[in-house]
């Protein structure tokens, strides 16, 4: 890697403290997240935990999804964004915007808690119209999104002084997936912003009288299949950049890391119609077409997957692993960061199995909308990402803040719980969808019926994983406020990259692949291409809106 | 770009089985006719009960002789609430919700769809055996979401007496299928 990497300034206090203060939310939504999700493990058991309600059951739904999904997540992604960033010159610029944005998220986030957590917003984290949820809910999350913007501003902005700095040598392979998650982000989120400002606040408002479920839907997957990259991008960059150094070995191939991501910074949006595969007013024909580019991102996933087990491969025997597997027992499974990774890898695996099936054109009809969605979906963002991320905290807290790790022998047991519990939670999950469980219900007795006698016993071990991941996250909660408070301390570092195993004769040069401003182009072409004639076909039709329901 | 030689074979085999995904899902979905729920018709959700395709719900034949089932989506239930088919005989579903978003599934069988207010949803299908099935609603609905369940009883097709033949009030595939 080029020099100008190599020494730059570890960050400094300011920089250090709008770090921080974007893991503390990402945190502290997942501790209140984490404690809901317990409890309706239990409840879809059909044990009588205290308190339990349907009412009590959709609210902590709302709150688990909303939490996790778009509040733990974000946060963790611009944290993380902005080490990437600072790494890359040794300054991070736009302080004031990067804290504008961020105190505008956290209101929006402080709404939108206050809102589900008051009984006024129990309409998931999906919001599909014409459920209503209080003006506060939308108004929130649109303020989250709002103050992701101004992230998204400064990461795209930091890759253009790093490329200008850097001349003809391109910049480090985490500041190019970075900005390209940042492109993507930028490209998808205006689905939900139109959804959310033309649509559901005036509706809430009573300003509009009905809205148009479908248009709607259609909005919030133009924006929710993206979503969901948006998610694993930061957790390919950490496996990419990252991984390989902390197992001790080499980048397998790292000119083709900046092809995965221009890929998907292209072809992530343009796919939303598989997930309304079942939906009425959307010909057959676009949804096919959807499938085909939904076929292609597996492209980007499976040359990453080799990428990395070779990478990973070259580590183990770096360290003196023997045989067709021996390299795997020689990786460093006692470091916290390293064991969450490859855990998440594990689970990550079954669940792009998973994610295959619902995307099939024809097969979605067994599986859609049954526990399998979220057996699956708790495998990709809820393992691949979420532990991913913790992991990573697990290395960049100490290495920014200069305390150090602690209470180690519980983060070095942490990931393995996560994995236990995943397993049993989201394995005995699936197979239930496949019996037939419908998704988001609070009870699945369906009154002693048949087919629920065939997944009781899936329901309750996945309440006995859904228990042991709950141990697994306090154990994860309390070693990050242990670290934080920790008077131990250790030098402050930089963040150090995967050196490359092989380094081109003449070094690395600006390739096609980082070329990004040029990807995002053909990105939109292609959401053109996807989009504009069946929602201009869609909203020509006589269409009924639908006014507001409150049934929570 | 240098690539290295197994990266090289395993996109290329990567490449391989993409191909055949599409050529699969292209074969089901040209030559075979096999679609999700896609069609396009609306309706409007505060008259839906009094509409001509929906004031009356269950099982009826049109005039070719093919069985369709109407119904309506509510919180918290589908009418008709029990409904008796032939095991094995193709039927057209239709169905609409007058209020939110429901999902209707027919547990142990393949049909189900979305029902959204403002549109039809269709979609044709086998209940596959004789035997008493489970209806479920597996969208969320509101607080009710779990007990929205009703029964359908699927009989041997030869024990099966075919309802009155009307005219179908739908339209026949507009958009897809």
């Amino acid at each position: 890697m080029s020099d100008a990497l190599r020494n730059v300034e570890p960050a400094n206090p300011q920089e250090r403290k709008l770090i921080f203060a974007n893991f503390a939310v990402a945190i502290g939504a997942f501790a209140i997240a984490a404690a809901m999700a317990v409890m309706q493990a239990l409840s879809r058991a059909d044990v009588e935990v205290p308190g339990r309600s349907a009412r009590m059951y959709y609210m902590s739904v709302t709150a688990h999804g909303v939490l996790m999904a778009l509040v733990f997540t974000t946060f963790f992604i611009m944290a993380l964004g902005y080490a990437v960033a600072q790494r890359e010159t040794g300054r991070l610029g736009g302080m004031k915007l990067a804290w504008l944005s961020y105190w505008i998220a956290v209101v929006g986030v402080a709404m939108t808690a206050w809102s589900i957590l008051t009984f006024k917003a129990s309409v998931l984290y999906t919001f599909y119209p014409p459920l209503q949820a209080h003006p506060a809910f939308y108004i929130g999350l649109t303020l989250v999104v709002v103050g992701s913007w101004g992230w998204v501003y400064r990461m795209i902005q930091e890759w253009r002084i790093a490329r200008r700095v850097r001349g003809d040598r391109p910049v480090s392979l985490a500041m190019h997936a970075t900005a390209a998650n940042a492109m993507l982000w930028a490209l998808c989120t205006p689905g939900v912003a139109i959804e959310m400002l033309f649509h559901l606040i005036p509706w809430s408002l009573g300003i509009k009288e009905t809205v148009d479920p479908i248009l709607a839907r259609s909005l919030f997957w133009f924006f929710g299949h993206p979503l969901v990259y948006f998610w694993i991008l930061p957790a390919y960059t950490l496996w990419y950049t990252v991984l390989p150094r902390l197992a001790g070995g080499r980048l397998f191939s790292e000119p083709l890391g900046r092809m995965v991501f221009a890929i998907f910074l292209i072809i992530s949006t343009p796919v939303g119609f598989h997930h309304q595969f079942q939906d009425p007013g959307i010909p057959a024909s676009w949804k096919l077409l959807h499938t085909f580019l939904t076929m292609a991102i597996s492209f980007p996933s499976l040359v990453t997957a080799f990428t990395i087990c070779a990478s990973l491969e070259v580590a183990g025997r770096m360290r003196g692993g023997k045989g067709l597997f021996g390299w795997i027992r020689t990786l460093p499974w006692g470091d916290p960061t390293v064991s969450a990774i490859l855990f998440a890898m594990l689970l990550f695996l079954v669940g792009g199995f998973g994610g295959a099936v619902n995307a099939a054109y024809a097969l979605n009809s067994v599986v859609h909308n049954t526990a399998w969605v979220f057996a699956h979906f708790h495998l990709t963002v809820g393992s691949a990402a979420a532990l991913t991320f913790m992991g990573a905290m697990y290395w960049l807290v100490p290495l920014i803040s200069g305390r150090k790790l602690a209470l180690r022998r519980i983060a070095q047991i942490q990931p393995l719980l996560w994995f236990i519990g995943m397993s049993l939670f989201s394995f005995t999950t699936h197979l239930a969808g496949l019996k037939g469980l419908p998704r988001r219900v609070m009870s699945t007795s369906y009154s002693g019926a048949l087919p629920a006698q065939l997944w009781e016993v899936h329901t309750l071990l996945s309440a006995i994983g859904g228990v042991v991941l709950f141990v697994s996250a306090v154990a994860f909660v309390f070693v990050m406020i242990a670290t934080f408070t920790n008077k131990q301390t250790e030098p402050v570092g930089t963040i150090e990259y995967a050196e490359p195993l092989h380094v081109p004769e003449g070094g690395f040069r600006v390739m096609i692949w980082d070329r990004l401003g040029f990807w995002f182009v053909i990105g939109v072409v292609l959401v053109i291409i996807a989009y504009a004639i069946p929602l201009y076909d869609l909203i020509s039709l006589e269409r009924f809106g639908s006014p507001g329901f409150r049934p929570y | 770009m240098n690539v290295d030689l197994y990266e090289r074979i395993w996109m290329w085999g990567v490449g391989v089985m993409l191909s055949l995904f599409f050529a699969a899902t292209a074969y089901s979905a040209v030559a075979r006719e096999i679609h999700p729920p896609s069609h396009v018709e609306t309706i409007d959700p505060a008259q839906s009960m009094s509409d001509p395709r929906f004031a009356k719900q269950g099982l009826w034949t049109d005039r070719d002789g093919n069985l369709h089932l109407t119904v309506m989506a509510m919180m918290y239930t589908f009418l008709p609430q029990r409904v008796t088919v032939p095991a094995g005989v193709p039927i057209t579903f239709h169905l609409t919700s007058r209020d939110v978003v429901h999902g209707y599934q027919v547990i142990g069988s393949n049909a189900q769809a979305m029902v959204v207010p403002g549109y039809v949803s269709q979609f044709t299908t086998i209940i596959p055996e004789p035997g008493e099935y489970l209806i479920a609603c597996n969208e969320y609905c509101g607080i009710g979401h779990h007990q929205m369940s009703t029964t359908m009883i699927a009989v041997p097709a030869a024990e099966f007496t075919a309802p009155e033949a009307m005219d179908n009030p739908f339209t026949s595939h507009a958009g897809g299928h």
